[in-house]
């Protein structure tokens, strides 16, 4: 071995190189440029192009809104001031926004609306965010009854009647569950059945007559607008959650006729357009349904709704529970819980966690085929413009109203997806 | 218990939920039949042998009014097919060009690519289906337009295509030649049109051979052939002269009178449909393009630069293998997803299976429950052969583990 | 930190060193952005040397020998590997990259390919070796490092131990003359470390310059010649192995190596 050369004998260090810059060339505006948009010809020219592309954007688009009107009562109105250059008659917007969100509920409720989304952030809170206090999760649970109140109006009691229904079932397990847990279960699904389809109309009329409590209703066929695609979207995804995670369970489960069942389910609902679904729902639910009830076309479109959402969403808890290390289900079993105690306080909270992701972006999937409803005659956003395209005032006006509501669509879309994106990164940290 | 003994419980459990489930079927299927007959319809497919009495403007076989119901409907299903094939066609060129255009390192290429992913994934399909056919039938020229000394518009691509505010004309191919049809009891088949698969088919099989071949040499001696002009010449030659044979030429769409004639009109409801499928389809599919490639690990991609494999030759040899298992099962849930899509051809006037069979049909026969089903059937099956393909390809392609 | 004994007559340290220069890195700076990760490294490598590197994570010490074939580029200083300067040349690193062989942490075998396709890649496409030939090189290699039996099957069905082993044999197809290790025992359990360490001692004793980035200090007292010890991007001791040990000169040194062998 050579002792000659400096650097491979024994060396020690007596100060310390301090950070220095790092040269001109490397570092700054110059260097970004020519890295990120100049490198090697086939940049620069992708580079020119894309400019080129923006730029006549720009020409033939900013002039359009450079020349808006706002205050116009009708687009020949806009036309008159426009007097010949291209511009965008915002006017319309002004006009009927109201009609755009709310449809046509009546002017002087939309605080009811409103507040209901409002309270409907304070219910969300808990499930999205976990700083909040645990304690909000009886607000949550009592929401769907507030906001079916506050929509929809009528006698107080109505709801409180059918919320009783769960009571109900509550207490029909607590008694029945010590003859047998799986007949105590039996009860608790049979009594909230029984009890909405013969008791809770008949309770709530009896104390209505006893205790006159409510405010003034408004028929579903006022329902319109945003408002209309928000309630079907959250109703559907929230009353899908139970059914969804009940048909992930039984797509997991060992028996064989359960599986078939459950995967039969998903897999026809996965198969089939929403489209069809929602015909089903306006034309055929009446003919399965016992000769004589008529349902609220809304509450029949939810149904729906809630059928199809809970196929996607039992894929996406499946995957949430396929996440989870199978060393859980041998811990819940080695500590004696049975099959339902070690779902509900083991398995589904941590697997729900990790699915919320999954949920938001079927809850945006859903949100958007919510305007599929314009088929069946309700009045979503699109079937809104196509009513207000055919006022006279406003017949031929395209562009302003599309834009609009796509400008809706996609701030609400787009915040729910960057929600998503900062859970599924919030909770990889978490489960590492 | 039966139910606390676990060799039985599962049994148990199964004969009182198959119980329920009986009971359940039996309730909804009784109430249909009591309503059924309070409404004094009865349960059959009859229909769809009875006269249709509406016209369909776009078809691939022969149908006019005359025709049954059930003519009416495979003309649907043609239409839905042949849309959905051309838009899965489009969206997937689209899509794969976004998502490797967003990993690029050009920042305005990139960011450009965000904006039309974010922008097209978060608005309703349904809003652009109808924007995209606003803009066909409200910018786009009249044919009169085309016409005169100083035309205010003009035909694209040599004079070849025109794009109307009524739809689109290109030009239609002929042959002077021509073989011929042959009748297939429903419909007739072009035999040019067999002839030119049947030899791009073998093209592509004699391409294979070309390439087994030069893997052959290469294993021998190490050194590859080059062997890419062989592939065009066998991959285009004979299909050249088999279309000179035939006499090929096209019939360019002319104006005469107010409209253009001769060439292949594809009105705007198919155009505006094609369109935004593609592009809002391509938008999810450049997700997953851009997903799948960033899934694999840069330590596959360092690995072969370590050995001293070039960039080109570890993507196609390295990192495509291992994308293409994750890029193509969602990449088949999203042509399930336009295929069902293609049912919202009725909110543009595009005769697809729901506007036939499930929409004219049904409101001419009032055969909803009849109807309905059938038309879930048709999709069922499709989706159905569709995840079959899935799950075949998933399985040939798995990686081995332990 | 893993015990090795080493019943051996001869002392390997001393075997195989020659004058001939293999690396030299003169001056070499580098930075990712505005942050200095690597200040102002010399070092010189002969043939046949096997180098330890060593230092507190974050001193730099992954991203000097991926420097070395490329994988990281320098933004001033030189480096010269047998005799080719590492430039934007293409030729250039095609050409270092084809005598340095690098083993990675994380493996990084190709999980859709067989272990014998792994190692036959590189052979067939870059040095256009017919497939046979390739084929048999690599029987050869899996031989030595001891698991030829498992040539037709998948990565994803060995162990840690095996696929690390994988890693090395297919490096070795390309008969490189340098070869680079990255932490080769940090993703493994305790008890596969002994397979893949005994494999690069025995590499070592056929000669192999090796430069090495471990935490493993028992492989560096039985077979480096030289410990190098890097903080924050530059070398501040570097010495034969009993003197690095026993006799640590900088206070920086001290403290470190108390951490690592002090369990």
């Amino acid at each position: 071995m050579s002792e000659t050369h400096a650097q491979t004998a024994a060396y020690v260090r007596d100060t310390m190189i301090p950070e220095q810059a790092p040269p001109g060339s490397e570092f700054g505006a110059i260097h970004w440029l020519r890295s990120n948009l100049f490198s090697g010809w086939l940049n620069t020219l992708l580079t020119v192009l894309s400019l080129g592309a923006v730029w006549w954007l720009i020409v033939h688009i900013g002039p359009w809104f450079g020349n808006a009107i706002w205050n116009a009562n009708s687009l020949s109105e806009c036309r008159a001031i426009l007097d010949g250059r291209e511009g965008a008659c915002f006017g319309v917007i002004k006009d009927r926004w109201h009609q755009l969100l709310f449809g046509f509920y009546p002017g002087h409720l939309y605080w009811r609306p409103v507040l209901a989304l409002v309270l409907m952030l304070a219910a969300l809170a808990p499930v999205l965010f976990t700083g909040v206090p645990r304690q909000m999760l009886w607000f949550t649970a009592l929401y769907p009854g507030v906001a079916y109140w506050l929509l929809w109006g009528g006698s107080v009691w109505f709801p409180i009647a059918a919320l009783a229904g769960f009571a109900v079932g509550y207490a029909a397990y607590l008694l029945l569950a010590r003859v047998s847990t799986l007949i105590g279960t039996i009860a608790a699904f049979l009594a909230p059945v029984l009890w909405w389809l013969f008791a809770s109309q008949a309770v709530a009329d009896a104390l209505q007559s006893v205790i006159p409590l409510g405010i003034q209703p408004v028929r579903s066929d006022l329902f319109g607008g945003f408002m209309l695609s928000i309630i079907i979207g959250v109703t559907g995804i929230a009353l899908s959650l139970p059914l969804g995670i009940l048909l992930a369970l039984g797509r997991k489960s060992d028996m064989l006729l359960v599986k078939t069942i459950c995967v039969g389910f998903i897999e026809f609902i996965r198969g089939v357009p929403l489209i069809t679904l929602l015909f089903t729902a306006s034309l055929l639910l009446n003919y399965f349904l016992p000769p004589g009830t008529s349902f609220d076309i809304i509450l029949r479109v939810i149904i729906m709704v809630t059928l199809f959402a809970a196929a996607y969403m039992a894929e996406v808890i499946r995957g949430g529970l396929a996440a989870l290390p199978r060393g859980q289900y041998e811990a819940a079993d080695a500590l004696g819980l049975d099959y339902w105690k070690a779902q509900r306080l083991i398995i589904m909270p941590q697997a729900l966690k990790v699915a919320i992701p999954g949920i938001v972006n079927t809850f945006i999937g859903l949100f958007k085929d919510t305007t599929l409803v314009v088929f069946i005659g309700l009045l979503d956003p699109i079937g809104l413009s196509n009513a207000i395209r055919a006022d006279n005032a406003w017949n031929g006006i395209y562009w302003e109203l599309f834009g609009f509501i796509g400008l809706m669509f996609f701030i609400f879309c787009f915040g729910m997806s960057r929600y998503s994106m900062y859970l599924e990164r919030k909770l990889k940290t978490d489960h590492r | 218990m039966l139910v606390y003994d676990t060799r039985y419980r599962s049994l148990t459990i199964q004969v009182v939920f198959l119980f329920l489930f009986m009971a359940g079927a039996a309730w909804l299927i009784d109430n249909t039949l009591q309503n059924l007959a309070r409404l004094g319809k009865d349960f059959s497919f009859n229909f769809l042998w009875s006269r249709a009495g509406y016209d369909i403007n776009q078809r691939f076989v022969e149908y006019d009014s005359g025709m049954t119901h059930g003519r009416a409907m495979l003309v649907g299903l043609l239409n839905t097919l042949f849309v959905a094939a051309l838009a899965c066609v489009t969206a997937t060129v689209i899509g794969v060009l976004a998502g490797v255009a967003r990993l690029s390192t050009n920042w305005i290429v990139g960011r450009l690519m965000t904006v039309y992913v974010e922008g097209f994934r978060n608005v309703p399909l349904l809003l652009w289906i109808l924007v995209i056919f606003a803009v066909m039938t409200e910018a786009m020229p009249q044919p009169s337009a085309f016409r005169g000394d100083e035309p205010a518009a003009s035909m694209l691509l040599f004079d070849s295509v025109a794009i109307t505010n009524r739809g689109t004309y290109i030009p239609e191919p002929l042959f002077a030649r021509s073989l011929g049809d042959i009748y297939v009891g429903l419909f007739y088949i072009s035999l040019d049109l067999v002839a030119v698969i049947a030899v791009f088919i073998a093209s592509l099989l004699g391409n294979r051979v070309l390439l087994r071949h030069a893997e052959r040499v290469q294993n021998e001696t190490g050194v590859r052939p080059r062997t890419w002009w062989k592939s065009v010449l066998i991959l285009f030659v004979p299909l050249l002269i088999l279309l000179s044979a035939l006499g090929f030429h096209l019939r360019y769409p002319e104006l005469r009178g107010f409209n253009f004639q001769d060439g292949i009109f594809m009105r705007n409801s198919l155009m505006a449909l094609w369109l935004a499928l593609s592009l809002y389809t391509g938008a999810f599919i450049a997700e997953n393009v851009r997903a799948g490639i960033l899934a694999i690990s840069r330590g596959q991609t360092e690995a072969a630069f370590a050995l001293g494999m070039r960039p080109r030759r570890t993507m196609r040899l390295v990192i495509l293998p291992q994308a293409l298992r994750v890029i193509i099962p969602p990449l088949i849930s999203q042509y399930l997803n336009i295929t069902k899509n293609t049912s919202l051809a009725l909110a543009v006037g595009y005769m697809d299976l729901r506007s036939t069979l499930g929409g004219i049909t049904i409101n001419q026969t009032g055969r909803e429950l009849e109807g309905m089903m059938l038309m879930m059937l048709v999709y069922l099956v499709i989706s159905l052969l569709i995840s079959l393909a899935m799950n075949i390809y998933n399985r040939s392609v798995r990686l081995k583990e332990r | 930190m893993s015990e090795l004994t080493i019943d051996r007559e001869i002392d390997p340290r001393h075997m195989h060193v020659t004058d001939e220069v293999a690396i030299g890195i003169s001056g070499m700076n580098k930075w990712y952005g505005a942050f200095h990760v690597l200040r102002d490294i010399d070092m010189i490598v002969h043939r046949g040397e096997r180098i330890v590197i060593c230092g507190p994570s974050g001193s730099g010490k992954s991203t000097l020998i991926r420097c070395i074939n490329r994988l990281e580029e320098h933004q001033t200083g030189q480096i010269v590997v047998d005799g080719t300067e590492l430039t934007s040349d293409l030729k250039n690193i095609d050409k270092v990259r084809s005598e340095v062989g690098m083993v990675f942490q994380h493996f990084n075998l190709f999980p859709h390919l067989t272990i014998l396709e792994n190692c036959t890649l590189a052979p067939i496409w870059v040095r256009k070796t017919p497939k046979k030939e390739a084929e048999e090189i690599a029987m050869h290699f899996l031989h030595k490092v001891k698991i030829p039996e498992q040539a037709l099957k998948f990565p994803g069905q060995l162990s840690g131990g095996q696929q690390q082993r994988v890693a090395i044999a297919r490096a070795l197809c390309m008969k490189p003359r340098i070869m680079l290790f990255d932490e080769p025992t940090s993703a493994l359990d305790p008890e596969m470390i002994k397979e893949v360490l005994d494999t690069m001692i025995g590499l070592a004793e056929e000669g192999m310059t090796m430069l090495c980035v471990t935490h493993e200090m028992g492989f560096a007292q039985a077979v480096a010649n030289r410990v190098v010890f890097m903080d924050q991007g530059q070398i501040v001791e570097q010495n034969a192995p009993e003197e690095f040990f026993n006799n640590p000169q900088s206070e920086r040194t001290r403290l470190f190596l108390s951490q690592i062998l002090g369990h």
